[in-house]
């Protein structure tokens, strides 16, 4: 039931649909492996991008009103909102001054065909597990900052981050969510009553989370076992033989460098994906301070 | 069990293996490093599934068990860092349209458990006769607060560093097939600056060191 395979690649054309001219199906629904060899010969892809280039990247903060801090991050379609709630909890006993902070990253059945409803999926819960440690290793807020109340009292942050529409890098844009939304988070103050031992919490007056680092993640797929490319699209995912993600810090530190699995690389490839990471951290970190700055305070 | 001697350059923990221990499993092994052991059981090729089913090759299933509890979120994490390693090294276009289930039980953890389940399902690969382009083994570098690197730390010395990097590296070419990291480092404490030569510092060095060993 295959198509017949075109017999001659119009070169002098370049790399592009061969539908019309041999009366076969087009390459891209056929073959698309050997269509995107045939771009990435040249150096580019099917979008228009360079190897080493990101799709556009737009946030918008503050969205959610009924949240504490919200951010919606959009990478060219790749559209992820993160909430986050505040809540009170008693600390846990082992480290009575530190407090909580809770991600969840879902894949719904409304973002892609290939999620079906019902428990997380395995890349659902290999997301927020990521999250969590990007959390953990960046130390983005001190949990000590979260405590109110030494054994008493902490805040629990719940950090949502939902998919709206997949287009992978999913990871990407997830880490950029959370960054913007919990710089946008405004915690009220809380005081404890000497007499009565209860806590009363003060809405009118909000003091912002101290974000200590801004982690910024950079994901590469890998083609062919040789080629990295930048930023993949659901399609680049499902093509590629690997994947590799590089989360660096401010201070060039590197944070995570998650490759589970996949083609093997060399130390030298590793490098330049680190390098990638570095100079996609400056540029993410400007759009975040760009839309910090433009807020209006309430 | 085999019992190795340990090899020039690198100081792991007396690690062993031993293969063929469990009756029914097509294949398994089990891995002890130091004090920390996973037995890790394989069946495959085997049936599998109909909407599983993928007609250009294996489907591979990881299931990593805890010692204590049911598997979690981090478990699900680990077993997505295992299974796409195997499907690396795995010929598992020989063998299209079955399934290849690797279940991994944690028997004790006394530091470096993500590399213990690598070499543990490695070995378990082998005794099941499952073809494969390359063996692969894991490796866990922890970076101490004086800047030292350790190779297969124990759960005290993982907790005391501030950086722990666990390598799958394959056996054909020495390159990085998997890598995970907690905690924060520098670049160069990671040692991924290429023209470096082998004996340089740095975790992708020391770990390619301790893999050869391996």
């Amino acid at each position: 039931v295959g198509a017949p395979r075109p017999q001659r690649s119009p070169r002098r054309e370049g790399p592009g649909l061969l539908g019309p001219c041999c009366g076969a199906a087009p390459l891209r629904t056929v073959e698309p492996l050997e269509y995107y060899r045939r771009f990435l010969k040249e150096n580019c892809r099917p979008d228009g991008r360079e190897l080493g280039e990101f799709r556009a990247t737009t946030v918008n903060i503050g969205s959610i009103t009924t949240a504490d801090g919200s951010a919606l991050v959009k990478l060219g379609n790749t559209t992820v909102i993160c909430g986050v709630k505040a809540e009170l909890a008693a600390p846990a006993l082992d480290s009575a001054n530190k407090g909580y902070i809770v991600p969840n990253v879902e894949l719904p059945s409304l973002c892609s065909t290939r999620f079906r409803s019902g428990p997380p999926g395995e890349e659902a819960q290999a997301a927020s597990q990521f999250i969590a440690d990007v959390i953990e290793n960046s130390q983005i807020i001190a949990k000590e900052d979260l405590c109110i109340a030494d054994g008493k009292l902490a805040w629990v942050l719940y950090c949502d981050i939902i998919c709206l529409d997949y287009d992978g890098n999913i990871l990407d844009a997830s880490t950029f969510a959370l960054l913007a939304a919990l710089k946008n988070v405004q915690l009220p103050s809380v005081t404890i009553n000497e007499e009565t031992g209860l806590s009363e919490v003060n809405l009118k007056q909000k003091n912002p989370l101290v974000i200590r680092k801004h982690p910024v993640a950079t994901s590469f797929a890998i083609f062919d076992d040789t080629l990295l490319i930048v930023d993949p699209t659901a399609e680049e995912e499902d093509l590629a033989t690997g994947t590799v993600t590089v989360v660096t810090d401010e201070d060039d530190r590197l944070c995570s460098v998650h490759k589970p699995g996949g083609s093997p690389l060399t130390g030298a490839k590793l490098q330049d994906c680190i390098s990638r990471a570095i100079t996609r951290h400056k540029e993410v970190k400007k759009l975040i301070d760009k839309v910090i700055k433009s807020i209006k305070p309430k | 069990m085999e019992v190795a001697e340990e090899a020039a350059g690198c100081s792991l923990r007396p690690f062993s293996c031993e293969q063929g221990l469990l009756s029914r499993p097509d294949g398994s092994a089990t891995f002890v490093q130091g004090d920390t052991s996973v037995l890790a059981g394989l069946y495959g090729p085997a049936e599998v599934k109909g909407s599983r089913e993928s007609p250009d090759g294996a489907t591979v299933e990881v299931l990593l068990r805890p010692k204590v509890g049911l598997p979690g979120v981090a478990e699900r994490s680990r077993e997505q860092l295992l299974r796409r390693t195997f499907e690396a090294v795995l010929l598992g276009s020989l063998h299209p349209r079955t399934s290849i289930t690797v279940v991994l039980q944690v028997l004790s953890d006394a530091g470096s458990l993500l590399a213990c389940c690598l070499n543990a399902a490695c070995m378990g690969l082998l005794d099941a006769g499952l073809p494969l382009s390359s063996l692969f083994c894991g490796v866990t570098c922890a970076l101490d607060p004086h800047g030292d690197i350790i190779l297969d730390p124990t759960a005290r010395q993982e907790q005391e560093a501030h950086a722990v990097l666990t390598f799958a590296i394959d056996s054909a070419q020495r390159k990085v097939l998997a890598t995970t990291t907690r905690g924060s480092c520098s670049a160069e404490e990671a040692g991924l600056p290429a023209p470096r030569p082998i004996s340089g510092r740095g975790g992708v060095a020391a770990a390619t060191r301790a893999g050869s060993g391996l």
